[in-house]
């Protein structure tokens, strides 16, 4: 449908569309083959960013308009649109040059045709390895990494102490011991069901999403049916409403951090974009790895943030030049950091910031993590995982409504 | 998107006559009898317009649009003679109003209708050409081990090369000459100067996005033996030895991938497709037929969960309209007696839930009838831990409370007003006749109140049917139907199950589908609104 507006704007483009042949105007530079700034004056980089990230985008294009003459614009997007409005403009060629976005989209991205592959040179290493594998699909690089994120176990100090919990059972008992209305609150996003924040205790099974290929990548044989995804919903059951009722789907986003911010409950499992939130009533928070509910490591999904190069972007030189030369740099890589304090993905900063405990304890979340599937089939997981477990948290039967899940997924994977 | 908004005739040129000084009984448009301040302005008017259809021409034309081309020029053209003719008085009235249809309504099912003949959505976005394109530079790798070398862009008679330095030697070659040694390199850095070539200076690169274009696809091979690979650069700078795979046959519509041997065929469908069933990651948009029309009835999976969907569709659409109406005409009827005492006050506190917001007052209702933390269990059912949000029929009982809330106050004013409205000689001899309170109602007071309201009950009906607000905000149309796809839940109303169905929130977008869906929705509306109004009619009769 979106794609509607773009036939009808074609009438209201042409303003902008001449208005651009008549003002731009290719003035031939002085030669100059130092390898220096290059002179870019004329030429137009549109990048897509969201609100958070605009200010530290901002002081790179800056430095970058001022070097090389080149004018980037900056179109503030809500996140979420960013993907379906990237994948539908990029064709169409109303697309910006360069877009943030998060690696999960990845497989959607180059199924759609609508990123280029990109060549980081010798500025690869100074990256986290795990962000860049995260941004590669079949071997390729897509995308210029910047910061990972994970959720992690959250604790209110003054109530249980900041020892981590090893296991679910040390956690209920040490959060029942310590008084606090609930042990343990977690975010089922209502009656939406909430797989991604569940998915430490899922893997703490064994029971991974899509199954992983000796080189770390992800295969589209679903990893969750069997004995081990079996278990899983059998615990998920025995915690949910019918059962001892720690996990319940009245609890959504802002409930599940008021409750904790409140110190009506004593741990959660929450991201860094929540610690404020968390905080916000004065509750003094540790985080911690999860801990394992099934006796195997639990492991978050680690997401990785980075831009991406459109694959019809006019200006692929100047484009590949910003990226690579002005938003690989360590400089700006701080900025972007400091603007909007995530995990960094290049290695130096994310060792000097580690220095902040609440970081810190999200970094040691994501070395137990396992990066999110970035194939176009995780599209078609989300919806019927996310309800099977809702329907099980509220008490139908675990195993057969498990399997149930997993049959339908496999037919609609294909 | 089905309810027909009314189309604003912005008339943006009213044809003025000038003032004429005997009054005539001819159109004031065949009274034109020279020029005026009036023609003027049209004239002004008329040059504005111009130029902007003028753009919007230029503009489709370079799109390659021929479509909105071709009806841009038609428009254009119709809006000139109309407007400078003395004849066609109507059109000159009618134009803009038709124009606005045109491209809001007409122009708008159009392309929804198209839409859903083709397979648009997720992996099928682009053009062929482009699912072409992806598929080569997908195949194209980097050589492994391959280091990145300093880079020059140079020129031979207008044919662009590269040159790199490797070991301390100057290495020059094009597209169908492999690189060969032409000199020793000054310094570590890229070559300034190749012996035999003019350098191409980056700057004036960078200023000329034909030749960038030229550069980011130039592959200059390394050796003579194309599986060695060849150079090519991302930025200009540096190159490195990349090899594809990936081989496109224009003639035979395939794609070959060298490294193991299997062809790809371009399918109907719009993939590429080997004979052992694996398909290329992009495909485009193909016309696929009745396939999306064929699929929302024959498909199992998809059909049961859109049956039930639209079964509550139309109980929702239905329930909406009637008991907000009854609701609504009742308390009118009470607060219309003059035995109540400050009616004014009472009649305005009723409006106050149309006042609000129907995403917020959603919101609201959606916290309140959460089963543990909520308000509406808390107070009215003792504590009780009533699942209104999970269970399914409790789902659409809350949903349909809340939707009831919010627009009964707007029959209670639609219905005050027809009730004051009513003739009160009628019911005076009604009650001198002996009819009593009930029979009068009946008799008199419905009907007489249906005539004037039928037509906003039928659009009502039209606007519950496709009322996402209230469903998204509520409860985004939960809870999910057991093994449906695309999350299609119990309070999911038609419209709500294609936006789930289009992706545009996340997840597998598919826009054929949604789009077919659309048409099925449209003609749905269409048909019960057309037979409603004839059965008006029959009400009109009755008075």
């Amino acid at each position: 449908m979106r794609k509607l507006g773009i036939g009808v704007a074609a009438l209201a483009a042409t303003t902008i569309l001449l208005a651009g042949c008549s003002g731009g105007g290719n003035t031939p530079a002085p030669d100059e083959t130092d390898a220096g700034p290059i002179d870019a004056s004329g030429v137009t980089l549109t990048i897509w960013t969201d609100a958070n990230r605009q200010p530290a985008i901002e002081a790179a294009a800056a430095t970058f308009e001022e070097e090389t003459g080149a004018t980037v614009e900056l179109v503030e997007k809500n996140f979420d649109d960013i993907r379906t409005d990237f994948t539908n403009q990029v064709p169409t060629g109303e697309g910006p040059d360069i877009t943030i976005g998060a690696h999960d989209w990845l497989g959607g991205l180059v199924e759609a045709g609508v990123v280029s592959t990109l060549d980081l040179g010798d500025v690869a290493g100074e990256f986290e390895q795990v962000a860049l594998d995260a941004f590669s699909y079949d071997g390729q690089l897509y995308a210029l990494p910047y910061s990972l994120e994970t959720i992690a176990l959250v604790q209110n100090t003054d109530l249980v102490g900041e020892d981590a919990p090893a296991t679910w059972d040390e956690m209920v008992a040490a959060g029942t011991a310590s008084g606090a209305e609930r042990p343990f609150v977690i975010n089922t996003a209502g009656q939406t069901g909430d797989a991604y924040t569940m998915y430490g205790f899922q893997t703490s099974f064994g029971a991974p999403v899509f199954v992983q290929d000796d080189s770390g990548s992800y295969t589209t044989e679903v990893g969750m049916g069997g004995e081990a995804g079996q278990a899983f919903a059998a615990w998920l059951g025995e915690k949910g409403e019918t059962g001892t009722g720690n996990i319940s789907t009245t609890v959504d986003y802002d409930t599940n951090n008021e409750l904790f911010a409140s110190g009506k409950a004593a741990y959660t499992i929450q991201g860094p974009w929540a610690i404020e939130a968390l905080t916000a009533q004065g509750a003094n928070v540790k985080v911690n790895p999860i801990p394992s509910a099934g006796g195997e490591t639990a492991s978050p999904f680690v997401g990785v943030q980075g831009f991406y190069l459109s694959a019809e972007s006019e200006n692929a030189l100047v484009a590949q030049e910003f990226l690579v030369n002005y938003l690989a740099t360590e400089d700006a890589q701080r900025a972007l950091y400091e603007a909007d304090p995530r995990i960094p993905a290049w290695s130096t900063i994310a060792e000097e910031v580690s220095a902040d405990p609440v970081i810190a304890g999200f970094v040691a979340s994501s070395q137990n993590g396992v990066p999110m599937p970035n194939i176009p089939q995780m599209g078609s997981v989300w919806d019927l995982w996310n309800a099977a477990q809702v329907q099980i948290i509220k008490g139908a039967d675990p195993v057969s409504t498990w399997d149930k899940m997993v049959a339908d997924l496999e037919a609609t994977i294909g | 998107m089905s309810v027909p908004q009314g189309t604003i005739a912005a008339d943006t040129t009213p044809p003025k006559a000038p003032l004429s000084p005997a009054p005539s009984k001819e159109p004031h448009g065949r009274d034109w009898r020279g020029l005026g301040w009036g023609f003027l302005v049209k004239l002004a008017i008329m040059a504005v317009i111009n130029a902007f259809g003028l753009m919007g021409i230029v503009a489709a034309f370079r799109a390659e649009a021929w479509l909105i081309f071709a009806a841009a020029v038609l428009v254009l053209v119709a809006a000139d003679i109309i407007y400078f003719t003395k004849r066609a008085l109507p059109l000159k009235y009618l134009l803009p109003g038709l124009t606005f249809l045109l491209i809001f309504q007409v122009f708008i099912f159009g392309y929804t209708a198209y839409i859903a003949f083709t397979n648009y959505g997720a992996g099928h976005v682009g053009s062929q050409e482009q699912a072409v394109n992806a598929a080569l530079s997908q195949g194209e790798r980097r050589v492994e081990g391959s280091p990145s070398y300093p880079l020059t862009v140079i020129e031979q008679n207008g044919e662009l090369g590269f040159a790199i330095v490797e070991d301390g030697e100057i290495k020059a070659g094009t597209a169908d000459q492999p690189l060969q040694v032409v000199g020793d390199a000054s310094g570590s850095g890229a070559a300034t100067e190749v012996p035999g070539w003019n350098v191409v200076p980056r700057n004036t690169l960078i200023s000329d996005p034909a030749m960038q274009d030229a550069v980011v696809e130039l592959r200059v091979p390394i050796s003579d033996d194309p599986n060695d690979g060849s150079i090519r650069t991302r930025e200009g700078t540096t190159g490195a030895v990349y090899l594809s795979t990936m081989e496109w046959n224009p003639d035979a519509q395939t794609i070959t991938d060298t490294a193991t041997g299997t062809v790809y065929s371009a399918t109907a469908d719009g993939t590429f497709a080997a004979e052992d069933g694996t398909t290329l990651a992009t495909g485009w948009t193909a016309n696929v037929g009745f396939a999306n029309f064929v699929r929302l009835f024959t498909d199992p999976d998809l059909f049961e969960p859109l049956g039930l969907v639209t079964v509550w569709t139309f109980a929702w659409a239905i329930l909406s309209v009637l008991i907000p109406f009854a609701m609504g005409l009742v308390f009118a009827i009470i607060f219309n007696d003059e035995r109540v005492k400050g009616r004014k006050i009472l009649r305005t506190l009723f409006i106050l839930p149309y006042a609000f917001p129907a995403f917020m007052s959603a919101l609201l209702f959606r916290g309140m009838f959460n089963a543990e933390f909520g308000v509406i269990n808390e107070f009215f059912f003792g504590g009780a831990n009533i699942d209104w949000l999970g269970d399914p029929w409790l789902a659409r009982g809350a949903v349909l409370f809340v939707n009831v809330w919010l627009t009964y106050p707007y029959y209670f004013l639609v219905c005050t007003g027809a009730i004051q409205a009513l003739p009160a000689d009628a019911l005076e001899a009604a009650s001198i006749d002996g009819a009593g309170r009930f029979r009068q109602l009946r008799s008199i007071i419905l009907p007489l109140v249906l005539v004037a309201t039928a037509p906003l009950l039928i659009s009502s009906f039209a606007f519950s049917f496709n009322n996402f607000t209230i469903i998204y905000m509520f409860n985004n149309g939960g809870p999910a139907i057991p093994g449906a796809p695309y999350a299609l839940g119990s309070t999911d109303i038609l419209i709500s199950a294609i936006w789930d169905i289009s992706g545009v929130s996340g997840g597998k977008a598919d826009y054929g589908l949604a789009s077919a869906l659309s048409i099925l929705v449209f003609i749905v509306v269409g048909l019960i609104s057309a037979l409603a109004f004839r059965q008006t009619k029959k009400l009109e009769e009755y008075q």
